[in-house]
């Protein structure tokens, strides 16, 4: 299989708009005939949804939340980028494109990266039309803050809570559409298998998840946008529900699978507190502007009272190893130098694991007042949590899984593998490469669902026929309904002893360990062994209780691991075949002498794409390379020193 | 620290339900009240009986999903906060506490804790959105917007939607909810053109779903674990009367 990215030819800056000039389009009379599943309610599944609709589509758009509201990208908390300039301060479309090809550590397509600053400007500007609150200057203008790997003040934010007023936005879009009768909205509705029919994606299998009822969707193009998969990890600072059976099951039926082990490890989290943890909370990067990691640069002082060591005796680690980015260095390599200090034992707080995020000196510059003004809701966040005043003490941070710059393989179209079937937001591998700024997903989601799918997914279309859905009493429907009631059917009947939460608190614990902030090749053959042990003792000894008749939340959460504990093996085999460190990959065998990451352009300047082959009780897959090639960009050793 | 649990439980929405009562040991006063659930329901399982069905995802006061009533209160004992960001620390050892859904008649219990606030998406589906098809938009700078109305508006948009407002009113009003959404969009230059509109169509979705009156006793803002203020209520009736007065005056000089 070759790998065709169908990026278009020509100069860097050219390509998008000469694409959007020559593909295929469909006409607005014939778009009433198409129908369009969007598997999905976040920024990327609602924006599309509405876009969609707006064309003229038909669309069905799917969630497992009560409303689509509640997807995840409402917890998205510091901002999102855009090259606007409105700070003078020499941000361009190009600047914001390099700082994100370097910040992935030159593994992310060059074509699609620059396509994502390109439109960046434009998601601003219907966001701010749709009445997304954003922070403003006292003239009226919009404000900028700076976020970690960018040297320019390009994050556009409302208040700690950036996500939430772009997805209400995203959501009113699409409520609208909902209300005008173009999209069907089925909430509380789980997508269990894909449909394809001559090859082609044709629909989806779903459960109703308060009645259990497994429904039917046909269509002519299916979107999955629905998000990432760091819950692998179990504990993670995504939401509990977020999930990758959706693209888990397509990868399944033969979608590639991009880049699996790249994952996101964010630095400044609330540290783990206890074996009944079920998530971690995060501390948005956005402190980072105004707040300073340190740790006690002797061991001994680890347990002092931190108000009480003096300057002389703190190492500010970031400022020392990164003198032009300090605070602000991206988050693998702020993650990292926080696991370093931890490791010398330096760490602090109960476990050893965590590090200060001081605001002492902000305070003093800045005043509380605004300090608070900036930070409020996450200072107060950090307390209902710990009980502790941030105002007072330094916040106790440490990294935690956060964001998969993977997902399934996509063309320049963000079309999947599989003809008909395309892929957004986080689920896809497109955009970050080995590691995102802050600030980019939400960034990418909108691209993706506002600016690039309706014009792409025009150019498929307009290769089916019009009104050609297939009957949902297609054989292939049927196929896809029994594999999904079957595997339902299994988790009941297995009546083992333990709880769903045994394994994945087992699976998380082999992932973080062995495959996390670093990683070895006896790591990772190790967690290679474990795994499929887990994985065969969930299905003998899980006990899901219950029937599938009604809502039965211990089966949805079974449903979902099981295609962890799969997932979880593919992204252990795919960080043991890439024998190089890069962005968030860092495998120790792979690093500079000052502990940096060493990438190796020579033999793995690709995007790792794989295939799945069966499960036979080990995972079989074929790797699929697509090169990475930049026409316009050099690959350089990434410096924040 | 222990606990004991009096948890509400209906199999479906058609069933009646009941209390259960529920003994929990060795309970850390530092994990949050769903991580408590979390436990409790692995046991149930351990025993084979069906774990308490909740309503939950993010677990950090954002997504609106979770909606217990604790003790008779909507989100429980503390200020400002939302079911997941309740902690153990807030109870004392040997406590009974008593955990019920939601009970509003817009709100039917479809299981367990969990509640159906689809009512609320379609008071949004009736007018709660600016209509700009993507695409139409000027720069995002073409329109200056006041720090003081940017923040105002953003006051009311942190609403997370969960309904503890409704659960709260001894009439079930969701007028909090409504003023906070359509005060949102109507406080906001973009939002002119379809103000009378919005707030027209808003209120009669809500009169729909048959959520009750306003009578100003304002448990809502009580309960609102985002501190979203009554005096959007006055905003929205305001925006209100002025929009009924405008549509009566044109719909007869049509
Ligand atoms: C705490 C936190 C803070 C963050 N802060 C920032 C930030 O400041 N800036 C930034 O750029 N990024 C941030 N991110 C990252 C960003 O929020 C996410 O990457 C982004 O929102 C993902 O959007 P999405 O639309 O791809 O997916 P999601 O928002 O995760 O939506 C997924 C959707 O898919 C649905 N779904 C999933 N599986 C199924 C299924 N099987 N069947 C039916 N429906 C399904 C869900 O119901 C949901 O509607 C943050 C992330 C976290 C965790
Ligand atoms: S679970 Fe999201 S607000 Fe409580």
């Amino acid at each position: 299989m070759t790998l065709e990215s169908n990026a278009p030819a020509g100069p860097l800056a050219e390509k998008w708009r000469k694409h959007k000039a020559s593909i295929r389009l469909v006409s607005p009379a014939n778009k009433r005939k198409y129908h369009i599943i969007v598997v999905g309610s976040g920024l990327a599944g609602a924006s599309a949804a509405a876009s969609f609709a707006e064309l003229g589509y038909k669309v069905s758009c799917f969630c497992f939340q009560d409303s689509p509201r509640r997807a995840h990208s409402i917890a998205a908390q510091g901002g999102i980028n855009a090259a606007k300039n409105y700070q003078n301060d020499g941000d361009s479309i190009y600047r914001l494109f390099y700082d994100t090809i370097k910040g992935g550590d030159f593994r992310a397509r060059e074509a699609n990266v620059y396509r994502l600053a390109e439109v960046s400007v434009n998601i601003i500007d219907q966001c701010a039309a749709q009445g997304v609150p954003f922070a403003r200057e006292y003239g009226g203008m919009l404000a900028n803050r700076s976020f970690g790997g960018a040297q320019v003040s390009r994050t556009f934010y409302a208040r700690g809570q950036t996500g939430q007023q772009l997805l209400l936005g995203a959501y009113s879009a699409l409520c609208r559409q909902i209300g005008l009768g173009t999209v069907k909205m089925f909430p509380r509705t789980e997508m269990l298998e894909l449909v394809i029919i001559d090859g082609k994606a044709r629909g989806i299998v779903a459960r109703n998840l308060i009645s259990g009822e497994i429904t039917r969707h046909s269509g002519d193009a299916v979107v999955l946008a629905t998000g990432g998969y760091g819950n692998v990890y179990n504990l993670s600072t995504y939401a509990r529900g977020s999930n990758a059976t959706a693209i888990w099951r397509a990868h399944r039926r033969g979608a590639l699978f991009g880049n699996p082990c790249f994952t996101q490890i964010h630095p400044t989290c609330i540290p783990v507190s206890g074996e009944y943890q079920s998530k971690l909370t995060l501390m948005s990067e956005s402190l980072r502007n105004d707040g300073r990691c340190w740790v006690p640069k002797n061991p001994a002082d680890t347990k002092k009272h931190p108000n009480d060591i003096p300057e002389a005796d703190r190492d500010y680690y970031l400022e020392r190893m990164y003198p032009s980015y300090g605070n602000l260095a991206p988050r693998d390599i702020a993650s990292r130098a926080a696991k370093r200090v931890c490791d010398e034992g330096r760490g602090i707080g109960p476990s050893g694991l965590g590090v200060y995020l001081d605001f002492a000196d902000a305070i003093k510059r800045l005043g509380k007042k605004v300090v608070q003004e900036r930070y409020g809701n996450l200072f107060d966040i950090y307390h209902e949590i710990t009980n502790e005043n941030a105002y007072e003490v330094p916040m106790r941070i440490y990294p935690a899984v956060h964001y998969t710059m993977g997902g399934l393989w996509v063309d320049y179209n963000l079309m999947t593998t599989i003809p008909g079937l395309f892929a957004a937001g986080e689920a896809n591998f497109s955009d970050h490469g080995a590691n995102r700024l802050g600030a980019s997903a939400l960034m990418q989601g909108l691209a993706d669902g506002y600016f690039v799918l309706p014009y792409t997914i025009g150019h498929y279309l307009a290769t089916v026929p019009p009104n050609s859905a297939p009957p949902t009493d297609h054989p292939a429907f049927a196929d896809a309904e029994r594999d999904a009631t079957d595997r339902l059917r299994k988790l009941l009947s297995i009546n083992g002893k333990e709880p769903v939460s045994t394994f994945h608190k087992r699976l998380g614990k082999v992932m973080w360990d062995l495959c996390g902030m670093a990683r070895t090749k006896e790591s990772l053959t190790q967690a290679l062994q474990e795994i499929p042990k887990i994985r065969a003792e969930f299905w003998s000894n899980l006990h899901v209780p219950g029937d599938g008749d009604g809502l039965n939340q211990a089966l949805e959460r079974a449903n979902r691991v099981s295609d962890f504990l799969e997932l979880g093996e593919l992204m252990c085999l795919d960080a043991l075949t890439r024998e190089e460190s890069c962005g968030g990959h860092f495998r120790e065998e792979h690093q500079h002498p000052d502990g940096e990451a060493k990438r190796d352009d020579q033999n793995f300047a690709f995007v790792s794409a794989w295939q799945f082959q069966g499960l036979n009780g080990t995972g079989q897959w074929q790797l699929h390379k697509e090169p990475l090639v930049y026409e316009e960009v050099k690959m350089t050793t990434r410096s924040y020193k | 620290m222990k606990l004991t649990l009096r948890i509400w439980r209906q199999k479906n929405k058609n069933s009646p339900g009941h209390f259960e009562e529920y003994q929990l040991d060795g309970l850390n006063p530092n994990m949050s009240f769903l991580e408590m659930l979390d436990v409790l329901n692995d046991k149930l399982t351990r025993e084979g009986k069906m774990p308490v069905a909740f309503d939950h995802d993010c677990r950090e006061g954002i997504c609106g999903s979770c909606s217990l009533v604790i003790n008779g209160e909507p989100h429980g004992p503390e200020y400002r906060v939302a079911s997941c960001q309740t902690y153990l620390r807030s109870f004392k050892d040997g406590d009974t506490v008593v955990v019920e859904p939601y009970r509003a008649r817009p709100f039917p219990v479809l299981c367990d804790l969990v509640t159906d606030r689809s009512a609320f998406d379609r008071i949004i589906q009736a007018g709660g959105f600016i209509s700009v098809s993507t695409g139409n938009a000027p720069d995002a700078n073409a329109i200056p917007v006041p720090k003081k109305i940017a923040d105002l508006a953003m006051d009311a948009a942190a609403c997370i939607g969960c309904g503890a407002c409704v659960a709260a009113c001894k009439n079930s009003s969701a007028m909090l909810f409504v003023a906070a959404k359509v005060s949102h969009l109507n406080l906001l230059p973009q939002g002119q053109a379809e103000k009378d509109r919005r707030t027209l169509a808003m209120v009669a979705q809500m009169d729909k779903e048959g959520f009750g009156a306003c009578s100003n006793t304002y448990s809502c803002e009580a309960v609102c674990p985002k501190g979203i203020s009554a005096e959007f209520i006055a905003r929205m009736n305001r925006d209100y009367l002025a929009a009924s007065v405008r549509s009566a005056v044109t719909s007869a000089a049509d």
